[in-house]
């Protein structure tokens, strides 16, 4: 058990009532709907191997404990595999609430580096798993198929029409993408630096 | 009059012809083997991965999956996928589009921006929809020339085909049977097992997030399927599901010290056998465990001579 002295309670006043209604807005309008019984949890495969609890998650965000909620590392622990929704007594589409949840915690700033990554993967490629190496193009070949299949691999327009996309709609601003890729060249070139003095040496 | 023959456009996605390139042939030999035809999306992109930029922005996940959604429009046919990440995009904004004004009209001015809209007028299928509802299973049946007798045969149908169920209306997502019955259409014998229905671990961003987070869901499920007296072979109806328990596998091996050795067979591939088509033609051993293993299937369990 926890006790108060190893993690302090929480405080219940600092609260932010704007909170729940920006979630029914993001995706998840039936949150209020929630009367705790913990079906969701109940039925969580993630809520048996991890921290992650959907009826706290859930409580918390309608006692308007935002920071709280968008800054928790467990909130990413679920893999939206809907058992809960399907469960819920009372409508709440845990999932989607949860997902609602996610979106305000990356407007906020709490992103993963490595969602970062894949999500730059798919302004830059269109394909968040692409077709990055030779070796794939070979696979295909290997199996009695065109080494380039007809998606957005083979096809640099539709590439332009996915940043076209994502800057309009303020993606590539939210996930920090010029930034990133900026850091990714300058990683780069250092590596590359550095394999030079080691061959000199 | 011939009677005409159903066709698909054909959604991709990312892990299948970019890591598992045998389950999109296995996909084509056993559609043509079906009378079904499988027709080219030029240009479609990632779907977008739905736990993971449905996580990140609501309206953006929407525009992209809207932007595939309008190449299949513009020929007037429904779509079909292998993949329940890609199902679960495609169909889930193709439903919210329609039902939501607000997200539609915010989502249309993203798709102006490259001259297209949303129109909302073509439907989204798995290759499990076209393979029960359109083929269906008696003439599937027909097909099978190869049964996989006495091959024990676990399942794992994963998420998104099934669920929300309030929105798919596919199955009872508590007691699937749809998944189970064209699987059984092979010849290989069921093998029931406590965490079926439970995820692979690989959605909602986690695989990417915390890999040994979620290749403890995969263990779990390994762990269910011994406990339940072990399986030759794991079917499954998605690439990314595939690739959790495929590679997972040697991943587990690294992480967590135990092995296991089970094949991994996207349900295309299991009809492509049952069919007759010889795992090389399809190219089976291309799978991910068997590259890095430096491994083969596991012939002799498969009832496959070699």
């Amino acid at each position: 058990m926890t006790t108060t002295e190893e993690k302090p309670a929480i405080d219940i006043d600092d609260v932010d009532l704007e909170f729940i209604e920006i979630i029914k807005k993001t995706g998840g309008p039936n949150i209020h709907n929630c009367y705790q019984c913990g079906t969701c949890s109940g039925s969580c495969p993630a809520g048996a191997l991890t921290n992650f609890l959907v009826r706290n998650t859930i409580r918390k965000a309608l006692l308007g404990l935002k920071e709280e909620v968008i800054s928790s590392p467990d909130l990413w622990y679920c893999t939206t595999c809907y058992a809960c929704t399907d469960r819920c007594p009372q409508d709440v589409k845990p999932t989607d609430v949860i997902k609602a949840i996610r979106n305000i915690a990356v407007a906020e700033g709490y992103m993963l580096g490595s969602h970062q990554k894949v999500a730059a993967k798919v302004v830059e490629a269109a394909h968040a798993v692409p077709l990055d190496k030779e070796s794939w193009q070979n696979l295909r070949v290997k199996v009695g198929l065109e080494p380039v299949p007809p998606n957005a691999s083979g096809n640099p327009w539709a590439v332009d029409e996915i940043r076209k996309i994502t800057k309009k709609s303020g993606f590539e601003k939210l996930i920090g993408y010029r930034e990133f890729v900026k850091a990714q060249k300058e990683k780069a070139k250092k590596k590359a630096e550095e394999k030079k003095a080691q061959k000199k040496e | 009059m011939a009677k005409k023959r159903p066709a698909f456009y054909h959604f991709l996605g990312c892990v299948t012809p970019h890591r598992y390139p045998s389950v999109e042939r296995a996909t084509n030999l056993v559609f043509e083997d079906l009378d079904m035809d499988l027709l080219d999306m030029v240009g479609a992109t990632c779907c977008p991965a739905p736990g993971v930029f449905g996580s990140f922005d609501r309206v953006t996940w929407a525009s992209i999956a809207a932007r595939n959604l309008t190449i299949a429009e513009q020929g007037g046919h429904p779509i079909t996928t292998g993949c329940n990440g890609c199902f679960a995009s495609l169909f889930d904004s193709n439903y919210e589009l329609k039902h939501d004004e607000e997200l539609r009209k915010a989502v249309n001015e993203n798709l102006a921006e490259i001259g297209r809209e949303f129109k909302g007028s073509i439907e989204v299928t798995h290759y499990v929809d076209a393979l029960f509802d359109t083929a269906g299973l008696s003439k599937i049946r027909k097909h099978v020339t190869h049964p996989l007798k006495g091959v024990r045969m676990a399942l794992h149908p994963g998420c998104h085909w099934l669920r929300p169920s309030a929105i798919k209306k596919k199955d009872n997502s508590e007691r699937p049977h749809i998944f189970r019955e064209l699987c059984e259409t092979s010849g290989a014998t069921y093998v029931p097992y406590k965490d079926e229905l439970i995820c692979c671990g690989a959605g909602g961003a986690v695989r990417t997030a915390d890999l040994e987070v979620s290749l403890r869901f995969t263990k779990q499920k390994f762990e269910s399927i011994i406990a339940a007296g072990g399986a030759d072979m794991i079917v499954t109806p998605c690439p990314f599901c595939l690739l959790q328990l495929d590679l997972g596998q040697v991943e587990i091996s690294k992480l967590f010290g135990v092995d296991f050795n089970f094949d991994i067979l996207h349900v295309s591939e299991l009809l492509a056998l049952a069919f007759g088509h010889s795992p090389n033609e399809f190219g089976l051993a291309t799978h991910l465990q068997y590259l890095q293993r430096k491994s083969q299937p596991n012939w002799g369990r498969l009832g496959i001579e070699t």
